[in-house]
């Protein structure tokens, strides 16, 4: 087990409905794709937030990263939908 | 070149004037100066705010390093970036980059490359608020804007 503080932006906050989290995940989730199946089991609000998985984005330690990234270290991933600023 | 980027992310307005001539006083090596500032539009009236959200620390850090980038490759004298969170009113200002060059096309180029990896990069995300009080829903990354940053690689 280890222990991650997660935070969630725009609509996937919204639909899990809080802003952050600490999380103990089991050993076999080792990347930010194993991340998101793992969530995927915890409840209907994650469920919806991350039906559809590949749009949403990762960054670990606030630095964009790709599912297949390993999360080992991470102290602070962060999950949200594609940008819209500027 | 660590005093060459300004960026800020903060609630409060900005004068873009007053940016303009904070980073051109006393120097003699800029002969070009390129200004953006991206506005809230109302859509026609059926907008009556944007509710702007941003992942602090990584929203700062993000646009940092794009200005960086932007200073090494089209060799600017300077670059700012500004960009605003909370509820932004129709012809209010979102955004403002500033680019400072010897010459015209490297503050033109600068500026647009910082615009398109800001909006694609950038952790910051739109929320409407509607005129008719419905509730408004979140603005959709747009392909275009991916199409506009890419241009950027297809030029090395």
């Amino acid at each position: 087990m280890s222990t991650i503080n997660l935070v969630y932006f725009s609509w996937v906050r919204e639909r899990i409905g809080k802003s952050e989290e600490t999380l103990e995940l089991p050993a076999n989730v080792v990347t930010v794709a194993d991340l998101l199946a793992h969530l995927k089991t915890l409840g209907e609000q994650y469920e919806a937030a991350l039906e559809h998985q590949n749009v949403i984005r990762a960054a670990i330690n606030q630095e964009h990263v790709d599912h297949g990234e390993a999360i080992a270290g991470a102290r602070e991933i962060a999950l949200f939908p594609p940008m819209t600023g500027g | 070149m660590n005093d060459a980027v300004t960026v800020r992310v903060q609630r409060e307005d900005f004068d873009l004037a007053a940016e303009v001539s904070a980073l051109s006083r006393g120097r003699a090596d800029i002969g070009a100066v390129v200004t953006f500032s991206g506005l809230c539009r109302d859509e026609a009236g059926a907008l009556s705010a944007l509710e702007l959200e941003h992942y602090p620390g990584m929203a700062e850090a993000e646009i940092e390093r794009i200005c960086r980038e932007a200073v090494k490759r089209f060799r600017l004298e300077a670059a700012i970036a500004i960009h605003r969170f909370g509820k932004i009113m129709p012809g209010e200002n979102i955004v403002l980059v500033v680019t400072a060059s010897s010459h015209r096309q490297a503050a033109f180029d600068g500026a647009g490359f910082i615009m398109d990896f800001l909006k694609t990069s950038a952790p910051f995300w739109k929320k409407e608020h509607r005129a008719d009080g419905s509730a408004g829903g979140w603005v959709s990354a747009k392909d275009a804007d991916d199409t506009a940053r890419d241009r950027w690689s297809q030029n090395d």
